[in-house]
């Protein structure tokens, strides 16, 4: 692994990101000028110079801006750790750009999963249909947004 | 009359020293005895050569095809392999790797293959184990395997039987994924207690070599004590946690993930590695075998040709009896 660069003395312009899946690195010390990664506490806005974090995220619209283009993700799970010298690495589990989602399948899929909620009756059964509801609903939120 | 005496003399030389034919029927059960030197035979059967190269040439097809499966195999494997590169990386820049954490419940994961014929791979990662298995046991210590694979299995049940804590097999009847792993990662969490994971595979580096390499994953207490110390995991303290109800919840979810990610990287390595060294022990095996059957060959040709002469000089010395 190539080691990392110091926290340099003034902030730099640009933020340095990896992107990683298990089966792909999607995005390779690439600098841009912000990402927004969807925390578990909301979407968070990382900038250059942002203040050393870890945090979890959950599903939601990760979009990373370089100048005028935005890319935008939808990722399930994972952890982003932005580091004191403006580099932030994502984890996700899985991630697609967001204009890859069949909107007819999200609608198909949030229908079946809150009929799933509805009929749940042991709590394993109610936490998966939950998962479900909120992976589905937030697809949608992505595609509405 | 001198032919019958021949024939009864040569009948005893056959009962009282076994011809050097007879000794290696005795090693291929497959032939049995009457066939290689029929009664009263002057010449040396060759059977049992034509036999043996015929088994050399069948070993060799075999070698051969199981190169070329482990071949086209790799190509697929390496190139997913090289992409799970990424996953740990992170966790690494964040964490660091502290190989030399001294602690109490020491669990080493061991990935080795499940199918043999595949060079050392697996007794290097066994090798490994075991010396990581005297390193972290001790007075007040203890070190437990959680082994995946079954050649792991077999090489470690023998002298350590009553510290494995756990093994799973056939992880590689479908390819790898991570789905798989992440139960798998899941299945180990929730059964062994630990205070730091050591997970011990072969890292690809190309066809013919490969380096047993150990990761280590932290306990979340264990990380936390660290990092307040100051110790070897990075100075975690100066990091905004954010997210989940405490410091320690995020800390246990993150190293959980960690494990799930380093074990999937790790089970790839393995893979690729194991696929890399098949096709080169099965490539010198196919080689051999051709050598061998080259000699073969040499010898089946040269004790024809003998046996050829010997029959042409009998015939002429006949002859000339005959006329003389």
């Amino acid at each position: 692994m190539k080691p990392r660069p110091p926290t340099p003395a003034s902030i730099p312009t640009k933020l340095t990101v990896n992107f990683v899946l298990p089966y792909k690195s999607e995005i390779d010390n690439k600098e841009v000028d912000m990402v927004i990664v969807p925390a578990t506490t909301g979407q968070m806005g990382v900038l250059p110079g942002h203040v050393a974090t870890i945090t979890e995220l959950k599903p939601g619209v990760l979009s990373v801006h370089e100048g005028n283009d935005v890319t935008k993700y939808f990722v399930s799970s994972g952890f982003a750790f932005v580091h004191a010298n403006s580099v932030a690495d994502i984890v996700a589990v899985e991630a697609v750009p967001v204009d890859q989602i069949d909107p007819s399948l999200v609608q198909k899929g949030l229908a079946e999963f809150t009929a799933k909620l509805g009929s749940a009756s042991t709590d394993l059964e109610k936490a998966e249909a939950q998962i479900g509801v909120d992976v589905h609903s937030a697809l949608n939120a992505a595609l509405a947004g | 009359m001198a032919m019958a005496v021949l024939r009864r003399e040569g009948r005893r030389v056959l009962l009282s020293s076994p011809s050097p034919a007879a000794a290696m029927a005795a090693r291929s059960p497959a032939v049995s005895q009457p066939e290689i030197a029929p009664l009263g035979a002057r010449s040396i059967s060759t059977q049992v050569v034509r036999n043996r190269m015929k088994s050399v040439k069948n070993i060799q097809k075999i070698t051969k095809a199981m190169k070329m499966v482990a071949a086209s195999k790799l190509r697929a494997v390496q190139i997913r392999t090289e992409n799970s590169r990424g996953l740990w990386q992170p966790f690494t820049a964040l964490l660091g790797d502290a190989p030399n954490v001294d602690v109490k419940k020491n669990v080493i994961v061991a990935i080795t293959s499940d199918k043999g014929l595949c060079g050392g791979i697996n007794s290097t990662s066994v090798k490994v184990s075991k010396a990581l298995h005297k390193l972290t046991s001790g007075p007040e210590k203890e070190s437990k395997y959680v082994i995946l694979g079954e050649k792991g299995k077999v090489q470690l049940i023998r002298d350590s039987k009553q510290s494995i804590e756990m093994t799973v097999s056939e992880l590689q009847k479908n390819p790898i994924n991570y789905t798989q792993i992440a139960v798998l990662a899941d299945d180990i969490l929730k059964n062994v207690k630990f205070d730091a994971l050591r997970v011990v595979f072969n890292k690809f580096e190309s066809v013919i070599s490969f380096k047993p390499t150990m990761t280590t994953i932290l306990s979340p207490e264990v990380m936390e004590k660290e990092s307040e110390s100051g110790g070897k995991v990075g100075d975690l303290d100066s990091y905004e946690i954010e997210g989940g109800e405490t410091k320690s919840e995020i800390l246990q979810n993150l190293t959980e993930f960690q494990f799930s990610c380093v074990l999937y990287n790790g089970a790839l390595e393995n893979a690729c590695s194991e696929l890399g060294a098949r096709m080169s022990a099965m490539d010198s095996s196919s080689r051999n075998a051709g050598d061998m059957l080259d000699r073969l060959t040499l010898t089946y040709n040269r004790t024809r040709q003998a046996s050829i002469t010997t029959e042409l000089i009998e015939i002429i010395s006949g002859a000339s009896a005959l006329e003389g």
